[in-house]
């Protein structure tokens, strides 16, 4: 039982003074990702069914190969970002910490994996 | 968390079946939420029916009649019976809406009548709006000046008095509130679509001059941004109103301050 005024428990903290960042990146990341993910997909799927080698050969081009980075990084930081606002939605406490510390760390560790694989293929 | 259940004291059980009016041709069946908190019992749905030749057309003119002539211990809020004071705020048929201005023959069917969403209740279809009314009182829905009063009128030209249209008609029903999902899972920080349309009738209004200082207030990601544009407010709104409109335009001007 704590005896706030009803004021006091609808300011809470007071603002942040944060999000709108957040806000703006998601909306370009969004806007960016609608033309990267299309193309991405296009060149993926014209490699699909090929043989080892030439799989190789198409993402070894600077095109693909940097097309496939931009994807894997804008891509997954944006579901980093739209992870952590669901999360923020549904969960509380500690588990609302420990979550987002989850999604965080998964997004870096396939944007890592991702660019290695690139860097091997590519290299 | 989330909380996807009720707990036992909360389920909503099978009420009273009050008994039919005499006579009557033309009847209609009510079910609508009990609960009172001096009992100690669980909320239930009772049932009335009413004579329908013998009713006014709005959902709050059944329920006078049933308070007047079947059961006085019906509780709800009620005042101007217009759409203007905002007090019979309730959930009709599903949709969050005013009673003194929602048709009966809108409803197909029985009509089912709940408090509004996700709000505590007091007693029957009366919900505790303190919260609500405290989060409203946050956003300082008045004019700020810094500049010396003038000695008229602050003047207001006709297309920035405009701007004032469909944000100024609110009356803080709390009915798009209550049917925001992101108000449900954290009213406690979200300040939902009815104060932040207010607090941007306030931004956009020409003779505030504390623009940033409201801004700097909302830009939180959890005041603000916990809006999805999820568009509830707009289409449960008895007033026609478009709050998800206004809380875009404030995102647009938070996003005007850094870009």
């Amino acid at each position: 039982m704590r005896y706030l005024t009803d004021r006091k428990r609808a300011e809470g903290k007071g603002a942040s003074h944060t999000g709108t960042e957040h806000h703006w990146y998601m909306q370009i990341s969004a806007v960016g990702l609608a033309f990267l993910v299309p193309t991405f997909l296009f060149i993926f799927g014209r490699a699909l069914g090929q043989g080892h080698d030439a799989v190789l050969a198409v993402f070894a081009r600077p095109f693909p190969g940097i097309l496939t980075a931009l994807v894997l990084f804008i891509g997954m930081r944006h579901f980093n970002k739209g992870a952590i606002m669901m999360i923020e939605d549904y969960a509380r406490g500690t588990s609302r910490k420990l979550a987002v510390i989850f999604v965080t760390a998964l997004s870096y560790l396939v944007i890592a994996v991702g660019f290695y694989a690139l860097a091997k293929i590519a290299l | 968390m989330v909380q996807l259940t009720l707990p036992k004291n909360s389920t909503v059980r099978t009420g009273k079946t009050w008994p039919k009016p005499e006579g009557a041709k033309n009847l209609r069946k009510f079910q609508i939420y009990r609960w009172d908190p001096d009992t100690g019992e669980n909320p239930r749905v009772d049932t009335y029916f009413i004579d329908m030749d013998k009713c006014g057309p709005m959902v709050l003119d059944a329920l006078i009649k049933i308070k007047n002539e079947i059961d006085p211990t019906l509780t709800f809020r009620r005042s101007c019976r217009e759409g203007i004071c905002g007090s019979c705020a309730m959930n009709i048929d599903g949709i969050n809406t005013l009673a003194c201005i929602y048709g009966l023959d809108e409803v197909k069917g029985d009509v089912k009548i709940y408090p509004l969403p996700h709000m505590p209740v007091i007693k029957d279809l009366i919900p505790d709006l303190t919260h609500f009314y405290a989060q409203h009182a946050s956003i300082m829905p008045w004019l700020e000046t810094k500049t010396n009063r003038p000695a008229k009128e602050w003047r207001q030209s006709i297309e920035d008095r405009k701007k004032l249209d469909g944000l100024y008609e609110c009356v803080m029903c709390a009915s798009c509130s209550t049917s925001c999902p992101s108000y449900w899972w954290n009213g406690d920080k979200y300040l939902g679509p009815a104060a932040l349309l207010h607090a941007y009738r306030w931004i956009i209004d020409s003779r505030d001059e504390a623009t940033g200082e409201r801004l700097d207030n909302l830009e939180d990601p959890f005041k603000l941004y916990r809006c999805h544009t999820i568009m509830n407010c707009a289409k449960t709104c008895p007033k026609g109103l478009n709050p998800a409109k206004a809380i875009a335009e404030i995102k647009k001007m938070m996003v005007s301050r850094v870009v």
